[in-house]
């Protein structure tokens, strides 16, 4: 038998400081061979992307490698990478391409630089090379691209050029850390091809870092579950999504938005189509343009019923953050007209609007849960403070009261409320954050992707949460998402937004199973997936 | 000429757009020296009468001759007129136009700064970059050190220091008055920068005389601004060493010393241009008082003689030269930012 | 009330934990201590009256009597160093305590405002700062006088833009921050987030500025002073002094230059060092 490409073995890492060591690596072994690609898969600090960086010899000076090797092609590299071996032996793609790109050096020079860093080549030859490789990542524009600095190019481009340069020296393994963070869902999916043509073409090893199953799933022959420095289980994708062995893998699995998971019973949101014909919100032709003339939000019309759940999707410069900013008045209107029963909000400006008694009705939940709370203030006070600030201030013990019943309805003990923000888990912010939105009881609860920087697992509990709020208390919700999946298990409607314009808008159930427009059926079909073991 | 047409307005533009930045700033300052010249004590009138005992009908003629019984919006108009024309009055002191004094000794104060300057980078640029590159280790703490010793030393302090040691201590520097011995032929004049004046006519015992007056007074300018500078230069190339594409050219096997030069110094040169350009103005500060310990025959010794004397024509003119040339300078700054940073130049 | 106390006991910082973590800090602390005592105890302390002259005694070494030396008037250097003190310390705290209060004032207001209003201040500002300083505060003691009191707005009005800007900064930094549009939607009144959210969460940042500021304001005085600007003539005064000391440079007597400068040379130091430990404090990732 062959040796692998890279076999590592027993890998202890820790990262030291003056008085600490925390080991974050506890003897992780595995190995990938040619042709091959292997997903690392885990949530964030569980390990994976030290492992990608331990295997580069990019670790950061306080860690260390304690125990364990790391052999590649035979060769023991696991204290020292040699330079000759970098780019040419093992090469890496990072995550957010842009900035991964020298900012002041033309593309066509970083290309060179790191072909020269390895190849003695002529100017001819150099050239020759430079444009072999624009054509083997598919990028046709070639004296555009080679001569344009990155901030010209536009993120999926700059992600090809960065896959450039990582195959740029024929390496033989191709360690990606999250390649796809920062783009979006189309680009992603054609990133991701490029990437894996190429492997497979190439016959070069791939490690692929990722946090999203799906792709580990779709992209992946071999999938490592890790958790808390720890592979807890190791196989191929088929195997580990449709019969996950072990018990975290099982949840994460579970927990993992797919076309067929559901939040609730299915009778349960029959029921909710016929109540709350009144409608709560309606938008009627809004515009939002900016400075330089460009139409964030163009032309825009929707409604909201009472207790209903409108889904928002759409990709990074859609307009979607625009438009739930619009409507909970923190910006102002261009043009168009909100009506928030029956009356118009629109008119009144963003500065005076914490006067208007529609204010404590419409509530904001945000996407970065902890920069959404004051540094300076506990959990208490933050959800304390709506209360405080437009009333009804009850009396005496009864305001506190109020707060610990509203924190424990999210799912906060009491202790929690004591704390500061940077004490708290990404998780637990979010839940502070929704706890500060319900406590005036709105009846329209606007979530600009609330969901969005929380790891799976949480991701489910606080979907859940929301769901069970939106029963329990009949709020309506304007549920913003890039995340197709997930809107379909939240919202009953969805309006997919593309350039500011509205592309498609219905039942979840119609644009998911029988999309009208070319563009959604695009997004549906570029998202990472697996199948549950029934569709394999 | 299609190319030209592309490259030019962008160019033309910023220029533009730099120097109207700045015009409320020059305007502030032209109105502060006016009112400065009208509020100080004494009467130009009185000044410019035959004598103590002329006669309240002769001071009240030369008044109106000279327009100072016009409305202030008036004389402040003849005054934006008189200095368009470059007429910044005359010197008390000197006799001379203020205008051509200051022709006559701007070289010298010209010279001093920028080898200040240059001393400084060529110092505090290796500096900052070592120390950032070995940033946390014993050197990098002792160049910290050295930065807070330099910051703290007022350059008055300094200058008087290193006179003392260098001069009447152990006899290294010459006597430090004046830029070049008067005894000896002076280089002909041609930019008044000695040291290129003298290099220019191939007369090296001059240009050895000058670099020996220029040391002391350079150094000392040059030790009050290599703190800024050199936290500046480590405090960016930290930022850099930091960024993503530094982790990639590590990543792809880049040789050191290109990651260390091309990708991190290259791009932590932008925030330190900017600082550059104060450093700049803080060393036209400076130059006040290390002109005044050196006796260096520049406008600014020339301003500060004028101000004890209360020659207050040429204080003005001083004001309004350092007001030009921050204008100047920080438009340069701003075109090589253009030029460093094709981001900028885009926008 | 007992979560009041919580609250109150996880921000308690114990000054032991302080001396720790930034050593060079807490030295600066300490030696800014001991200036300060001197100098509000220099009346009571000072060997000499330090305006008497003595012309008998003059230009004396250092020696057990006169621990500084004398300068040509016979005036005990030491004793005049102490009410030096007593002045440059309180231009300083005044100056960049007018400055403080203005600046952050304004900065906090065109900050949050934006707009036309805010471009434009940013601008002047801009141009302002990078202006040489030191020059403006000549022509400004020239115009407005030669007084101690002059002294002092000039060095104020010198540092004035840097509190706008960078209170302008910081407060534009947070205006668009989550925490900042959460507390629209909850109701809040402009002026109270910027009062209450913005001032707070802002204010360690102004604090080492003016730290680091303080220094600068004694240095710019003294450079004043030592061109013979601002303060009149017995006054001690640092930079009075290292100017009529560096007259008897040439004869060897070093101690009139070199025990105010040293003074100036420690004062601006502490000050400096106290500005940068606190940054470090305040901000763990400038720590390497």
């Amino acid at each position: 038998m062959n040796e692998p490409l890279l076999t590592i073995d027993g890998l202890r890492v820790s990262f030291t400081s003056d008085r600490s060591s925390r080991e974050v690596l506890h003897g992780i072994s595995l190995s990938v061979e040619r042709g091959k690609v292997l997903a690392l898969v885990g949530e964030s600090g569980s390990g994976k992307s030290v492992t990608g960086l331990t295997t580069m010899g990019l670790l950061p000076k306080q860690a260390v490698v304690t125990e364990g090797t790391i052999r590649f092609r035979g060769q023991d590299i696991t204290r020292h990478v040699p330079r000759s071996l970098r780019g040419a032996g093992i090469a890496m793609v990072f995550q957010n391409p842009r900035a991964a790109l020298n900012p002041t050096r033309r593309v066509r020079d970083q290309l060179a630089d790191v072909i020269r860093a390895h190849d003695r080549l002529d100017r001819a030859a150099l050239q020759a090379r430079l444009v072999e490789l624009m054509h083997q990542v598919s990028i046709t524009d070639v004296s555009r691209c080679l001569n344009a600095y990155p901030h010209q190019l536009s993120g999926g481009l700059c992600q090809r050029i960065v896959i450039a340069m990582a195959v740029a020296c024929s390496p033989d393994l191709i360690i990606a850390d999250e390649p796809t963070t920062g783009l979006d869902v189309l680009t992603q999916k054609s990133a991701m091809d490029l990437l894996l043509r190429l492997t497979r073409e190439q016959d070069m090893g791939m490690i692929l870092v990722t946090h999203d199953l799906g792709m580990a799933a779709q992209y992946s022959d071999d999938v490592a579950v890790m958790r808390h420095g720890e592979i807890v289980e190791r196989g191929t994708p088929e195997m580990l999504f449709s019969n996950p062995q072990n018990n975290y893998t099982r949840r994460l699995v579970a927990a993992c938005p797919n076309e067929t998971s559901l939040l609730e019973a299915p009778e349960d949101a029959a029921a909710r189509q016929e109540s709350g014909p009144a409608v709560l919100l309606e938008v009627r032709n809004l515009v939002k343009e900016y400075q330089s003339g460009f139409r964030a939000v163009d032309d825009v019309s929707f409604s909201i019923r009472q207790g209903e759940c409108l889904g928002l999707i759409g990709e990074s410069g859609s307009g979607k953050s625009t438009i739930s900013r619009l409507i909970s008045r923190l910006v102002d209107v261009d043009s168009g007209e909100i009506l928030f029963n029956g009356t118009s909000i629109s008119s009144l400006s963003a500065e005076d609007f914490y006067r208007a008694p529609q204010r404590r009705q419409i509530q904001f939940v945000f996407q970065d849960a902890a920069g959404s709370l004051n540094p300076r203030y506990t959990a208490f006070r933050s959800i304390v403070d709506p209360l405080l600030r437009m009333g009804p201030v009850p009396e005496g013990d009864a305001l506190a009261e109020l707060v610990v019943q509203t924190a424990r309805s999210v799912g906060l003990s009491e202790d929690m409320l004591e704390r500061y923000p940077h004490q708290m888990s990404g998780g637990q912010c979010a839940r502070v954050g929704i706890a500060r939105a319900i406590i005036v009881s709105p009846d329209l609860l606007i979530l600009d992707e609330p969901t969005a920087a929380l790891d799976v697992l949480v991701q489910a509990e606080v979907l859940a949460l929301l769901e069970r709020l939106r029963r329990e208390r009949g709020m309506s919700y304007l549920f913003v998402s890039h995340d197709l999946h997930v809107v379909r298990m939240l919202c009953d409607r969805a309006i997919i937004l593309r350039k500011g314009r509205i592309v498609e808008a219905g039942r979840c159930e119609n644009i998911f199973h029988a999309p009208q427009s070319n563009y959604t059926a695009q997004l549906l079909e570029a998202i990472p997936h697996f199948r549950p073991a029934a569709c394999v | 000429m299609s190319a030209e047409k592309h490259l030019l307005p962008p160019l033309v533009r910023r220029i533009g757009l730099r120097l109207g930045a700045a015009l409320p700033a020059l305007f502030c300052v032209i109105l502060f020296t006016f009112i400065m010249m009208r509020v100080l004590p004494g009467d130009p009138a009185v000044y410019f009468a035959s004598g103590p005992n002329a006669g309240q009908a002769e001071i009240q003629e030369l008044r109106h001759k000279m327009g100072l019984d016009a409305p202030m919006p008036v004389q402040f108009l003849h005054y934006l007129e008189n200095l368009v024309t470059g007429d910044l009055g005359r010197s008390l002191t000197t006799g001379q136009s203020v205008a051509r004094d200051m022709q006559e000794r701007l070289p010298a104060s010209l010279e001093l700064t920028l080898t200040a300057l240059a001393l400084s980078l060529l110092i505090s640029l290796p500096l900052g970059l070592t120390a950032a590159w070995w940033s946390g280790s014993k050197y990098d703490q002792f160049v910290r050190a050295f930065c807070s010793a330099c910051f703290c030393i007022p350059p008055f302090v300094s200058g008087i220091l290193l006179v003392y040691v260098c001069y009447y201590w152990l006899g290294l520097a010459p006597d430090p008055t004046g830029r070049i011995n008067i005894f000896l032929p002076q280089p002909p004049r041609l930019t008044g920068l000695l040291l290129i004046d003298s290099a220019l006519a191939g007369d090296w015992t001059a240009w050895h005389e000058a670099a020996g007056q220029l040391v002391l007074p350079a150094t000392t300018m040059a030790l009050f601004v290599i703190a800024p500078l050199t936290r500046m230069t480590r405090a960016a190339v930290i930022s850099v060493l930091g960024a993503d594409y530094i982790r990639t050219a590590r990543a792809m096997g880049l040789p050191t010393w290109r990651i260390m030069i091309v990708y991190t110094l290259r791009n932590a040169l932008m925030p330190v241009l900017t600082t550059v350009g104060i450093v700049f103005s803080t060393m036209m500060g400076a130059n006040v008082l290390v002109e005044k310990i050196f006796s260096w025959p520049g406008v600014a010794s020339y301003a500060l003689d004028a101000l004890v004397s209360s020659d207050y024509a040429p204080v003005q003119g001083f004001i309004l030269l350092m007001a030009c040339l921050f204008i100047l300078v920080n438009l340069v700054i701003d075109l090589l930012l253009g030029v460093l940073d094709p981001r900028v130049s885009v926008e | 009330m007992t979560m009041m106390n919580v609250t109150m006991r996880s921000k308690r910082f114990g000054f032991g934990r302080f001396i720790r973590q930034q050593p060079v800090a807490a030295l600066a602390i300490g030696g800014l201590s001991i200036i300060v005592i001197l100098a509000v105890l220099a009346p009571v302390i000072s060997p000499y009256d330090p305006l008497a002259s003595d012309v008998p005694h003059a230009l004396l070494a250092p020696d057990g009597q006169h621990w500084f030396g004398t300068d040509e008037l016979g005036r005990d250097v030491f004793s005049r160093i102490l009410a030096a003190a007593r002045l440059d310390l309180s231009i300083a705290v005044s100056a960049v305590a007018i400055s403080l209060v203005a600046g952050v004032t304004v900065g906090c207001f065109c900050g949050y405002q934006g707009g036309w209003l805010d471009r434009v201040t940013g601008r002047i500002v801009d141009v302002l700062t990078a202006f040489p300083l030191f020059v403006m505060a000549m022509a400004l003691v020239a115009v407005l006088g030669n007084s101690i009191a002059n002294l002092i707005y000039a060095t104020a009005i010198i540092n004035f833009p840097f509190y706008i800007r960078i209170a302008r900064s910081e407060v534009a930094a947070r205006r668009n921050l989550g925490w900042v549009e959460a507390a629209h939607v909850s109701g809040t009144s402009p002026t109270r987030i910027v009062l209450m959210f913005l001032l707070p969460n802002i204010l360690p940042t102004i604090v080492v500025q003016a730290s680091l500021n303080l220094g600068w304001a004694i240095l710019n005085a003294a450079g004043l002073s030592f061109l013979g600007l601002g303060i009149p003539v017995p006054t001690p005064e640092w930079g009075v002094m290292v100017a009529n000391g560096a007259h008897f440079m040439s004869s060897g007597r070093w101690w009139l230059v070199v025990f105010p400068g040293g003074m100036l040379m420690v004062t601006i130091l502490c000050f400096n060092l106290l500005g940068d430990g606190l940054r470090d404090l305040l901000d763990p990732r400038t720590r390497s």
